[in-house]
């Protein structure tokens, strides 16, 4: 009698394979070495450095002024809050107060870039599950505010707008008429993001129970931003401590307790709204007055340490600086938002299949410069 | 039995909530106005950028070939990688007192971020930006310009 024997090749084994850096859904050069059994995702180990520029040691070689055009660099897509923080710590370092009109402006172009932001990332996201549509709409609406930013300022991306002491030239004066004009065109088009995407059957049955975090995961992790919030960590930095105009506009911090996917979607999408509530309240209270306030050529920071956080589109970024009263910073070094965020992906994606591993990351909202800087 | 009605159900939801989003993509395909694309390169001849539109840095020459740059170095301290070179040189002017002037104010176009530091810095505004920006050439070398034209001379109004 012959036993005959069943075996089937690399079953209950474990292979490996790479996701990128070469990969649409990466949204960057953002390596994953993936475990998998079958299509069951085991283990998920980010490799992240091929874009890395030394932006942090680049500093070390550059003025405070020159400083301002390497952090545009880092999450392109939220420039203006990256400036700001930058700014906003020299001008504690020097104790500056900057005027009235900076700050309106400043938080209204940091809300502008929120929008556009979200908008790209809606559009990427329903890209990533198969949805092709959203991106042109997403992309649409996006354009209205980089038209905004391109006439202010002339740069659509990479703005280096905000600088310490103020702003690099006044806003353009049509600058309030096309907010104005934003406002509305937006408040009829983001409902037909829900209905594109939100409430689509296919869409809600890839994202919701997919990639739970627990408030204490986002917590351990440091998982600022829409992402954390989706899981009812209140990390909103424009909340805890209110800088430029945040103090004084009436806004709602956007929690929901679920923490999978779909959550982190919703935060998003609601929060696009409290943007434009944001800058609702503020476009008709741009103070007229400077646009900056005279600085020294050469900024020389007090010797000490200073620290800053801004709440960019992504969470929260803090800044850093060692000076030694040098015109150089001794060292500057940048908690970027998203090199925080990526590293939960793994206890994220353990168990799933490897395609909601595609939505996770997309609902993370890497920005892979950022994450090597 | 229950199964089975789970199962038409789903398709009927799934059905339901494609045909909602097809209302959009629908609506926009009949209305043809809404459509905001610009088709670039056929509408070269109207296309203008905006004022402020950082193109590249630029030298404004008035009909006399005189520009405002006194040489003095200040684009050139200011610029974080180093895009601006400036080349000076004496020369006696009019009143018998040697003077410098700029001999060449080179800018490195493929070098440059657009930072906007050396415009903001300038004490005689004589750099600008340039709205163009159609930069594609083969050679790199092309891309290192020189601002001053040739035979240029500052304008008299301009204090080195």
């Amino acid at each position: 009698m012959v036993e005959k024997a069943e075996v089937i090749l690399g079953e209950n084994e474990q292979y490996v394979i790479n996701m990128g850096p070469q990969h649409p859904s990466t949204h960057g050069v953002l390596r994953f070495e993936l475990s998998l059994k079958g299509e069951i995702v085991d283990k998920v180990v980010p490799h992240c450095g091929y874009i890395h520029r030394g932006i942090e040691k680049m500093c070390e070689a550059n003025t405070y002024q020159q400083i301002i055009h390497l952090t545009d660099r880092m999450d392109y897509l939220s420039a203006h809050p990256n400036n700001e923080a930058v700014s906003l710590l020299v001008e504690k370092a020097l104790g500056i107060e900057v005027p009235e009109r900076v700050k309106v402006i400043r938080t209204m172009l940091s809300e502008l870039g929120r929008l556009g932001s979200h908008q790209l990332w809606w559009a990427a996201f329903g890209m990533d599950l198969g949805a092709l549509t959203t991106f042109f709409y997403g992309l649409r609406d996006r354009e209205k505010i980089l038209d905004i930013f391109e006439e202010s300022f002339g740069s659509r991306l990479l703005h280096s707008y905000i600088c310490p002491g103020g702003l690099m030239n006044d806003i353009h004066p049509n600058f309030k008429t096309r907010v104005k004009e934003l406002i509305p065109y937006l408040r009829k088009k983001l409902p037909e993001y829900d209905q594109l995407l939100t409430g689509n059957v296919i869409f809600t049955e890839r994202s919701k129970n997919i990639g739970i975090m627990t408030k204490e995961d986002a917590i351990s992790y440091g998982i600022t931003g829409p992402s954390g919030r989706g899981s009812g960590f209140a990390c909103d930095v424009r909340k805890a401590e209110p800088y430029s105009a945040y103090d004084r506009v009436d806004f709602k911090e956007i929690l929901m307790t679920e923490g999978d996917t779909f959550a982190r979607y919703q935060v998003r999408i609601l929060e696009m709204y409290e943007s434009i509530k944001i800058l609702e309240q503020l476009v008709d209270q741009i103070p007229d007055g400077d646009y900056t306030v005279k600085m020294k050529p050469i900024i020389k920071l007090p010797e000490g340490e200073y620290y800053q956080r801004v709440e960019t589109a992504r969470g929260e970024l803090g800044v850093y600086a060692v000076s030694t009263g040098e015109k150089f910073p001794d060292r500057m070094r940048f908690r970027t938002p998203n090199f925080s965020n990526l590293f939960i992906i793994d206890k994220l994606a353990r168990g799933h299949k490897i395609a909601d591993l595609v939505a996770i990351s997309g609902s993370l909202d890497l920005v892979i410069p950022d994450i090597d800087r | 039995m229950n199964a089975f009605f789970n199962y038409f159900s789903e398709i009927g939801r799934g059905v339901k909530t494609l045909l909602k989003g097809m209302q959009i993509t629908n609506g926009y395909f009949f209305k043809p106005r809404e459509i905001v694309t610009q088709k670039y390169p056929e509408n070269r001849a109207t296309l203008k950028m905006f004022d402020q539109f950082k193109g590249e840095v630029i030298m404004p020459h008035d009909d006399n070939n005189q520009h405002r740059c006194t040489g003095c170095g200040i684009c050139e301290n200011n610029c974080p990688n180093g895009s601006i070179q400036i080349l000076t040189k004496k020369e006696t002017n009019a009143e018998g007192k040697a003077v410098r002037i700029v001999d060449k104010h080179i800018y490195h176009l493929s070098m440059c971020t657009f930072c906007g530091l050396c415009i903001k810095t300038c004490p005689s505004d004589a750099i600008t930006w340039g709205q163009t920006f159609e930069h594609a050439v083969f050679d790199r070398s092309k891309l290192t310009k020189v601002l001053n034209k040739p035979g240029s001379t500052i304008k008299k109004e301009v204090k080195g």
